[in-house]
């Protein structure tokens, strides 16, 4: 099967301004690629830059070389130089991405922060409204909590409508940034299972998973970022 | 899937095209730097944030772009509705003038300058349709009062004036009376400046709403990088009259480039 | 030493004949711009500013030797305003003066329009206190003056919601905006909007004067004149009950007359010249021929 994300050549440098304009090298000639129904995940130890390369991969970090192709309305189109326009189509279409970390809109329920996906590529209120409680249910957030904005809520109770939110639509690709690390077992699970449904839809997925069983039981693949360390390229 | 391909569709014809392109926009007033040089384009439905400090240039920049006041140099082109590009300053003062009461809005700081503080709700809400020739009062006032709704006014209060109105309630009828003609732009001058922080919050989500709803434009200038954040797609973060850098809000906030814009992001209070 | 107190001494209708020529200029540009506010250099005038300086100036710049004068005061020939008016001109003119409307070639008017129709050859000289029709929402005169010349008058209905708003219906009584020719809309003076349609496609010419703001403005004969309203609240005018207690006359414009303190009242027509004709003719009230303590 074709691949339907290509990344070549990736390096990511961050320049520290405040700091006398040291320059901290995280990645240097990332290349690896995903394939629709596979679910590939990022390996090796913290501070190896494996969340630099998801957000690389998501736009939200800026990309100092290489190309990050992905298959976007047919053609392999290049996220790491498209107009901010284009990225913003190409996340409204092709990749969805489940953040670490919810990130609160205030006064919004967690049901429309789940819903709201899908509300923005033009499903109606109630058919998002009810697939999010459907996907809420499933995560077991209790439903009193649903009209409630998250801001109150545990870390756990917040990652589960991050997971909700993030799962709820249909992007050919998705990228999970440890999206277990906060929940418990049962939940895990259920992560593994959406995971799993995922993959069998034919989405492309990778993720970072800190947590040794959840990784074993989703991966394809392991892509071993240490080799795009930047000291090893150097050595 | 069927949903997103008419999305697509909708999209491609009707945001291909800019609405507005800024370029080599300048103002000086005599030897100093209003702004200089100013690029940028703005698509239908996209939300463009200008952000710096006080006398970084970008109300300056605002107003050249919203008429207000005439650039030194450069232009801006504006798409109507009949899809022609003019030049803004090429513009008939009635065209001109015809543009702000119906396909724009601009929502000041202060309400008081962007409402009739002597007139009733109702009335500031209907003025711009009565302007444009609506000549059925049950209707104007029906119309007022579902914009009223949206803006989270009660009903019961159409015919007070916003002189007994709060100051998020001032901003929020100010927002109604802006978008009641269905404007496709909208200019915003720091429109949470002056309000509680609760009040903020109420405000930003509302205004996240009635922008993705009504798919408006919006160019909106604060020094506020969280209300950057909550409503932008795109962000220009400006410095002495000069664009320091420009791009997607989030990679703008969250991998700065510029030693300016890294500065004003590690700056931000975390609560 | 006492030459200057005769009044022989002064010019013509006492204004001098470069003062009426401007005067006239501007009446000129209005007639030619029916509705448009035209600024003029207005005088001092020998009375305050408020007992009709603009009306006065307006009817000094258009009178001739053989003009009759009519003057009325909220209908009435007989009120001061009225009296010393008429006075005045009959010292520095020398012009006959009338109380009948139909005898009168030029009538000024502080905020009445006669009930008998006016004809061709008559000049309506209104006292204007306040010309802008905008001023009540738009202070800013660069601003009205603006909203003029590129016909932005939204406001204008602004103000009319506000009435039906405030009191269900348009409230607006007296100095009812109207447009004019289908171009600028108009204040047409302090009359009450029983009027208004006296003013529309009248055979008379209509002078508008206001000395303190120093504007000229003129509705040419058989010009159209509307009254502003909405689809679904459309312009009425003011409706009696009863007709007047002296003359028995119906759609006239009256005026409440207290009789004593213990709330006795009659209504008669506002217009005394009209009413008084009638009486003549021998139509009654039911009050009429009654003595009043």
């Amino acid at each position: 099967m074709a691949p339907v994300l290509i990344v070549y050549g990736l390096a990511k440098t961050f320049t520290m301004h405040l700091r006398g304009g040291i320059e901290l090298p995280v990645i240097v000639d990332a290349a690896f690629a995903l394939e629709g129904g596979k679910c590939a995940v990022l390996g090796g130890p913290s501070g190896a830059g494996k969340s630099s390369i998801l957000k690389m991969l998501y736009g939200n970090y800026a990309v100092n070389e290489g190309r990050i192709e992905i298959l976007h309305r047919g053609e392999m189109v290049d996220l790491a130089s498209a107009a901010p326009r284009r990225v913003l189509e190409i996340r409204r279409e092709t990749i969805g991405y489940v953040s670490q970390f919810l990130r609160v809109v205030p006064r919004v329920s967690a049901l429309d922060i789940v819903a709201e996906p899908l509300v923005e590529r033009g499903t109606n209120r109630n058919a998002a409204a009810d697939k999010a409680r459907e996907l809420l249910s499933r995560l077991n957030l209790p439903e009193r909590l649903w009209a409630l904005p998250p801001a109150t809520f545990s870390g756990g109770e917040q990652q589960r409508v991050n997971i909700a939110r993030g799962f709820i639509t249909s992007h050919p690709v998705l990228l999970l940034d440890e999206p277990t690390a906060s929940l418990d077992a049962t939940n895990r699970a259920v992560v593994v299972e959406m995971i799993e449904e995922k993959k069998r839809a034919g989405v492309a997925l990778l993720g970072i998973f800190h947590d040794a069983d959840v990784r074993n039981a989703v991966a394809d693949i392991v892509i071993d970022v240490t080799g795009f360390a930047p000291d090893r390229k150097a050595a | 899937m069927t949903v997103s391909v008419r999305i697509d569709q909708a999209s491609v014809e009707a945001t291909d095209l800019p609405l507005m392109s800024v370029r080599s926009v300048s103002k000086f007033y005599g030897q100093r730097i209003g702004c200089a040089d100013v690029d940028f384009d703005i698509w239908p439905g996209e939300v463009l944030a200008i952000v710096g400090e006080s006398g970084s240039g970008k109300t300056t920049l605002l107003n050249c772009i919203s008429t207000r006041l005439t650039p030194t140099a450069g232009t801006v082109s504006y798409r109507m509705r009949d899809g022609e590009m003019r030049d803004l300053y090429g513009l008939g003062e009635a065209e001109r003038r015809l543009l702000l009461r119906t396909d724009w809005g601009f929502v000041h700081q202060n309400p008081a300058d962007g409402l009739r503080m002597t007139v009733s709700a109702g009335a500031n809400v209907g003025e711009r349709l009565m302007a444009v020739g609506d000549r059925h009062y049950g209707k104007i006032r029906a119309t007022a009062t579902d914009w009223l709704g949206r803006v989270e006014i009660d009903a019961d209060r159409i015919d007070d004036q916003p002189r007994a109105f709060s100051g998020g309630m001032r901003q929020r009828l100010q927002i109604a009376r802006n978008l009641v003609t269905a404007p496709r732009l909208v200019f915003m001058d720091e429109p949470t400046g002056g309000l509680d922080v609760s009040v903020q919050a109420r405000l930003l989500d509302l205004l996240r709403g009635l922008v993705h709803d009504l798919g408006l434009a919006v160019i909106i200038v604060t020094h506020d990088l969280a209300v950057a954040r909550l409503l932008s797609h795109r962000m220009m973060v400006m410095k002495d009259g000069r664009v320091i850098e420009h791009g997607l809000t989030d990679r703008l906030l969250d991998d700065p480039q510029a030693p300016y814009t890294q500065l004003l992001v590690s700056s931000i209070l975390q609560v | 030493m006492n030459a200057h107190t005769q009044v022989s001494n002064y010019n013509f209708a006492y204004l001098d004949e470069q003062t009426k020529r401007m005067i006239r200029r501007a009446i000129l540009k209005a007639i030619a711009v029916p509705g448009y506010q035209v600024p003029f250099a207005s005088r001092e005038m020998p009375m305050p500013y408020g007992w009709g300086t603009g009306g006065v100036q307006v009817t000094a710049s258009i009178l001739g030797p053989d003009d009759v004068l009519k003057v009325i005061d909220q209908g009435a020939d007989d009120t001061t305003n009225a009296v010393s008016i008429r006075k005045f001109f009959q010292k520095v003119a020398g012009v006959e003066t009338t109380t009948s409307t139909e005898d009168a070639t030029i009538i000024q008017t502080r905020h009445r329009i006669p009930e008998a129709p006016l004809q061709e050859d008559q000049i309506l000289v209104y006292q204007v206190p306040i010309p802008e029709p905008l001023r009540f929402l738009e202070p800013r005169e660069t601003e009205t003056r603006k909203m003029h010349a590129l016909e932005e008058y939204g406001l204008m209905h602004v103000k009319l919601y506000e009435d039906i708003a405030k009191n269900g219906h348009i409230a607006t009584t007296y100095a009812y905006p109207v447009k004019v020719e289908g171009r600028y809309v108009m204040d047409p003076s302090p009359t009450p909007k029983f009027d208004n349609p006296k003013m529309h496609m009248s055979p008379a010419l209509q002078l508008f004067g206001a000395g303190r703001e120093k504007r000229i403005y003129a509705v040419p004969p058989h010009t159209e004149v509307i009254s502003l309203d909405f689809e679904d609240h459309p312009f009425e005018v003011q409706r009696f009950d009863k007709p007047c207690a002296l003359c028995g006359a119906e759609q006239v414009y009256l005026d409440e007359v207290v009789l004593d303190d213990r709330g006795g009242r009659m209504f008669v027509c506002s217009d005394t010249h009209h009413c008084e004709s009638r009486q003549a003719a021998g139509h009654r009230g039911e009050m009429s021929g009654e003595v009043l303590s």
